[in-house]
């Protein structure tokens, strides 16, 4: 019994410290006055299924929001280089994701938002035609916004 | 080594206009060359933006971001002189830091 109990010890210390490492990110304590990238998040980012993504974000019930403004072409000629901007009037926005739902690993991005206006342009590969959602995370609820972009030409091979 | 960042940093009003070229392959780890192997996975992980040394910006990347990857944001409460420092680190280790001062328009 004795080295079943050790584990089992050791296990529950492992476990308070992780939980207590996520609450101090949680609170913003490890950001004050210092420079600390954010973890990657390796099982969204490696996720095929827009569902398994979502969760990896911890979103469970999006609200569709129209303060949301995804900037994108109705037709992307060149699916390697789709360029996109996502703007988001909705108050305390803490970080913005984008996915688009039909590349082999639809979760392309994450940024997280601290004392910049709550904007991010960028440019991403589109394996085909399909939606961009843009995930909004303000006060620790999610709003989301689609757009369609058309691929004519794909950017995955 | 990575290649210099291209950063302009303009102001508009109190924000500034922050762009971002980046000098990276970005590889799928989908794509074959031409003796037909496959490329190996190589992008960026992770990217931050420091405002006067503040971070504005956390970015997490995947590789479906564009080759020579371009980032636009805008920086609240900036004034001409202002320290921007950009830091990325792609999933083979390599890392580069560039910084530029904010101008005005």
């Amino acid at each position: 019994m004795q080295p079943i109990r050790k584990t089992r010890r050791t296990l529950l210390k492992l476990g308070a410290g992780i939980s207590s490492l996520a609450a101090f990110s949680a609170a913003g304590l490890l950001r004050v006055g210092e420079v600390v990238a954010a973890q990657w998040n390796k099982g969204g980012f490696e996720s095929k299924a827009v569902d398994d993504a979502l969760k990896s974000l911890g979103v469970s019930n999006m609200i569709d929001s129209r303060d949301i403004v995804i900037t994108a072409p109705d037709i992307a000629e060149n699916g390697a280089v789709v360029p996109i901007a996502v703007a988001s009037k909705v108050p305390n926005t803490q970080s913005i994701s984008i996915i688009a739902e039909k590349n082999p690993f639809p979760l392309a991005a994450t940024f997280d938002i601290a004392g910049s206006d709550p904007y991010v342009s960028t440019r991403v590969k589109m394996g085909q035609t399909s939606n961009v959602r843009a995930i909004v995370k303000a006060d620790g609820k999610y709003y989301t916004a689609v757009k369609e972009v058309k691929v004519t030409v794909g950017g995955c091979g | 080594m990575a290649e210099p960042m291209k950063i302009r940093a303009t102001l508009q009003g109190d924000i500034a206009d922050v762009r971002i070229l980046i000098a990276h392959p970005m590889e799928t780890g989908q794509r074959r060359d031409a003796s037909g192997k496959i490329v190996p996975l190589h992008f960026i992980q992770n990217i931050t933006v420091t405002h006067n040394g503040k971070m504005v910006m956390d970015g997490q990347w995947s590789q479906a971001i564009a080759r020579n990857p371009f980032l636009g944001l805008r920086v609240k409460g900036a004034k001409a002189g202002d320290k921007i420092v950009v830091t990325w680190t792609d999933n083979m280790g390599d890392k580069r830091t560039d910084e530029a001062t904010v101008t005005a328009s």
